[in-house]
């Protein structure tokens, strides 16, 4: 019997570890797969609740979440490859044209 | 002529100048001389047959005739229309200005002629006609003070016509902001009328004034209304404390001095006073005012003018002195003398200025009469004249200005004898400046060589220019006659100045102006049975011609005979000459009291502290702060992915915090 | 949690690509844990087996080598972190002071895909058609947008060929 809390809180934990990844990681790359860890937690969460709750929409929503997800990680690597092949660096510190 | 077809010729008479005025303007400037000098007389000339056709027409049985010409303001119960109106006063003064500014008008085109900015010159003069026959003309004070300040805007440009010179420019904008200051205090009075009257019109206001008990207490509502007129009366026409403008008003050419400063103008504040008689008569302590005020600034003016070197500036002293008799008179309830002097003082007042203007233009430009002398040789016609206007200023029978200067005397007499005193002290010192002058100019052997020594210096020659705008000089060494155009006006008012006078004869004038100061004539009537007999009233005339004759002896003795006098009495006298010779510092007074202290004032903390300091650091320091907010406002936006994230980051914690927060709650 | 805190703590993008992978499949178990079958087998074949495939290829593809050091930015550091760190308290403060709700047991719930299926083409079809047209367009849009210029194709070609 786990509580429903420590699932919550493990979420959260991959949440926060996904957020810093974001943060801190200079690799493209790298912070796609945090963006996939943020959302695995979110998932994690749904869950949960969907267990505690007895509810079985929470399942579908899961399913929608990783529907999104790989559609998001298709298009998004596309573009770091297209951006590789101007800037030729993979250093979001570099990719920096945005800029005023 | 029935009232119905003549009220609307009143309203031509002002819009015909105006209109004048305009074509000169708007098309002077490439027009000939010729047709500019058409179009002016054309004008002005128009508004005088006007004005004699409906004088021609007048009958005192059907006056007062008034005109609407058109809607103005209607706010509430408050009314004021563009209302024209005709009684006896307004004739009259129809009469002298038309009259007099067309036979001015007249001579500015033969002493203007040379000049640059003719046409300038002409529509100036035209508009100031214009100005002026709507106040005359005015059925309520608002148009009145249409005109007022219009005559105040008309001086200002023609004293500072020749504006590149900077005591000229400097003469007009004084005169400006003087009558401004009256004119703050004439507006006080307006304000005054609409809170307690609810109209400006004279007929309602004159009929509710009738109505209220005299104030011999002191103090009241029409106390208050009369002396604040009369503050905007001494701002116009000169009387302490706000003369101090008319003399630095000579700068203007000659015919300006005439019209304006002389015959017009000036007049408007006597005007004014008269038309307001039904006020002041119920206001005796501001009718007080008014004949003290009037007394003082004769006799005070008289006293500067004695020692006045320029030939102009002992006219324009002589003006402010002769409308402190017409203000003595108003004073003491004679309102028909004060208009009647006001009528012979256009005359040889006008006359005279005229007559200097000939001679200063004769002469080559000079206006100081040390070195004028001997000129009766050249100048026959402009001597002749200039003398019967200096015999009718003197107050000598049968000229005009004895008939009018002596009621005034016999009338404060009646008053009071103390200003009976003072005019009579007046009238022999104005005897004196003025034969002085004549004796100056036209006496004697000419100062040829004063004038020829100037002659050699260059800025002798280029003042010569700015006025008469030739650039060689003409006739110098040789004084000449003026042409024809300018002696002619002479000519006719020297012949106004000659009989002039007899339209009081009799009392006929008061007679005649009696509808329009009915109560007036009561309080006079009252004076001069207080004052006695006929026998008394010969006495006093033959007074006052005594005096007028000592003066001329004076002058005579001092001028003439033994011209070495004058200078060793002035050294003898030495502080108290140079006191009067400098206007006794009036001026200077003015300017550390009052204009000093404004200009400092104004420079110092309005212009700096309150305008740089803080309305421009306001705005300078607004957009500086913009700047600086937005410089670090930048760096958010670097294209840095990661900051972008680490700004989510915090927001979406602010978020969580504040959602837990009103959970707890 | 291992895995999480791993994918920070390399700086060889392809090590924290394998520990995420490794955080997926923890995580089929936990759902496993609480029943939910169809969506623990879905994680393993999608997730882990499809988009981290992905992403290795991209990593082997792009060449990716060690992380290096650059200029990094302040307002992530300074901001983020702390943000991080609050929100993350805030959440775990919540959480462990909410009287627990009951325990969940093992596989109370019946997450088997027959029930799943019926609601997700009943209740849910709306969505469902949705999501697979989200599908078609990022399939396309990924084709597009890795494709590479019309000269440079024929030029690479070349040289390898």
């Amino acid at each position: 019997m786990i509580p429903l809390s420590y699932y919550l809180l493990l979420s959260g934990i991959l949440f926060a570890c996904g957020v810093l990844g974001f943060l801190i990681k200079r690799n493209i790359i790298t912070i796609f797969m945090s963006i996939e860890l943020m959302l695995n937690g979110v998932n994690l969460a749904f869950v949960a609740f969907a267990a505690h709750w007895h509810a079985l929409a929470g399942q579908v929503f899961v399913f929608f979440v990783m529907v999104v997800a790989a559609a998001e990680a298709a298009v998004g690597l596309a573009i770091i490859i297209a951006v590789y092949r101007t800037r030729d660096t993979l250093n979001v510190d570099r990719v920096n044209l945005l800029k005023l | 002529m029935t009232p119905k077809t003549l009220s609307p010729l009143l309203c031509t008479i002002p819009l015909l100048p105006l209109a004048g005025a305009a074509i000169n303007g708007f098309f002077g400037r490439k027009a000939s001389k010729k047709a500019i000098s058409a179009v002016a007389l054309m004008f002005c000339g128009a508004a005088f047959a006007m004005a004699l056709f409906i004088a021609a027409n007048f009958s005192s049985a059907s006056a007062p005739y008034s005109f609407n010409l058109a809607h103005w303001i209607r706010s509430g119960i408050f009314s004021v229309d563009f209302d024209f109106y005709l009684d006896q006063l307004s004739l009259v003064m129809l009469l002298v200005v038309t009259g007099v500014g067309f036979l001015i008008h007249i001579y500015s085109v033969g002493y203007m002629w040379e000049d640059d900015g003719y046409y300038r010159f002409m529509s100036y003069m035209n508009l100031f006609m214009f100005f002026m026959l709507a106040l005359v003309l005015a059925k309520n004070y608002l148009v009145l003070f249409i005109g007022w300040e219009g005559v105040g805007l008309a001086s200002y440009l023609l004293i500072g016509y020749w504006f590149t010179k900077d005591s000229a420019a400097a003469a007009g904008k004084k005169a400006f902001i003087v009558n401004r200051i009256g004119d703050f205090g004439f507006l006080i009075a307006l304000f005054l009328m609409i809170k307690y009257f609810g109209s400006l019109d004279f007929t309602h206001i004159f009929t509710a004034v009738r109505t209220l008990p005299t104030e011999s207490g002191g103090a009241g509502l029409l106390t208050a209304i009369g002396l604040l007129l009369m503050v905007g009366a001494a701002g116009k026409s000169a009387q302490i404390p706000l003369y101090v403008w008319l003399p630095d008003a000579m700068e203007g050419p000659t015919p300006v001095s005439a019209l304006i400063h002389a015959a017009t103008m000036v007049t408007a504040g006597v005007y004014m006073v008269a038309r307001s008689s039904a006020i002041f008569e119920r206001a005796p302590m501001a009718l007080t005012v008014v004949a003290i005020v009037g007394t003082l600034t004769a006799l005070f003016a008289a006293t500067i003018g004695i020692a006045q070197t320029d030939i102009k500036k002992v006219l324009a002293y002589s003006t402010i002195s002769q409308l402190g008799y017409m203000f003595m008179a108003c004073g003491v309830g004679a309102f028909s003398a004060g208009i009647f002097h006001l009528m012979t003082h256009a005359f040889f007042k006008g006359l005279l200025f005229l007559a200097a203007g000939s001679v200063i233009h004769g002469i080559g430009g000079e206006q100081d009469m040390r070195k004028m002398g001997g000129l009766r040789v050249y100048m026959p016609w402009t001597f002749l004249t200039m003398g019967i206007a200096t015999l009718a200023i003197a107050g000598i029978p049968p000229f005009a200005g004895f008939w009018s200067k002596d009621e005034i005397l016999w009338r404060a007499f009646g008053a009071s004898w103390v200003y009976w005193l003072i005019g009579v002290v007046t009238a022999f010192i104005t005897s004196f400046y003025m034969f002085r002058l004549m004796y100056m100019t036209f006496g004697g052997e000419y100062r040829r060589a004063a004038v020829q020594e100037l002659h050699g210096h260059d800025d002798r020659d280029k003042t010569h220019a700015a006025r008469t705008g030739v650039s060689a000089p003409h006739g110098h060494g040789e004084p000449h006659e003026s042409p024809w155009v300018m002696l002619a006006p002479l000519v006719a008012l020297a012949v106004l100045s000659v009989f002039g006078g007899f339209v009081g004869y009799g009392n006929r004038f008061e007679h005649f102006l009696a509808p329009v100061f009915h109560g007036a004539s009561e309080v006079a009537q009252e004076t001069s049975r207080e004052a006695g007999n006929s026998t008394l009233e010969y006495l006093l005339m033959g007074v006052s011609i005594s005096v007028a004759g000592l003066g001329w002896l004076l002058a005579h003795l001092l001028y003439s005979r033994r011209p070495q006098l004058p200078v060793r009495i002035a050294a003898s006298l030495g502080g108290l000459y140079r006191a009067v010779a400098n206007k006794y510092y009036v001026d200077e007074l003015y300017s550390v009291l009052f204009v000093k202290p404004v200009v400092d004032g104004s420079t110092e903390i309005l212009w700096h502290d309150v305008d740089q300091g803080a309305i421009d650091a306001t705005v300078n320091n607004s957009a500086a702060a913009a700047r600086h907010v937005s410089d670090n406002v930048r760096y958010m936006q670097s294209g840095n992915l990661r900051s972008y994230a680490g700004w989510v980051a915090a927001g979406a914690a602010v978020v969580i915090a504040y959602m837990v927060w009103m959970g707890v709650r | 949690m291992a895995g999480a805190i791993n994918l920070l703590v390399q700086s060889h993008p392809i090590n924290s690509a394998l520990s995420l992978i490794v955080v997926m499949a923890a995580l089929a178990a936990e759902y496993l844990l609480l029943g939910a079958e169809f969506v623990a087998a879905v994680q393993v074949i999608v997730y882990a087996g499809a988009i981290m495939v992905l992403f290795v290829i991209t990593i082997m593809l792009l060449n990716a080598g060690k992380e290096e050091r650059t200029k990094g930015s302040r307002a992530a550091i300074l901001l983020g972190v702390p943000g991080v760190a609050i929100g993350g308290v805030l959440v775990a403060w919540t959480l462990l002071n909410r009287p627990n709700a009951e325990a969940v047991p093992i596989g109370a719930l019946q997450g088997d895909p027959h029930a799943i299926a019926r609601l997700l083409f009943h209740d849910f079809l709306l969505p469902f058609e949705v999501t697979s047209v989200l599908i078609l367009i990022a399939i396309m849009g990924a084709v597009v947008l890795a494709s590479r210029p019309e000269g440079a194709a024929r030029g690479a070609r070349k040289d390898e060929g």
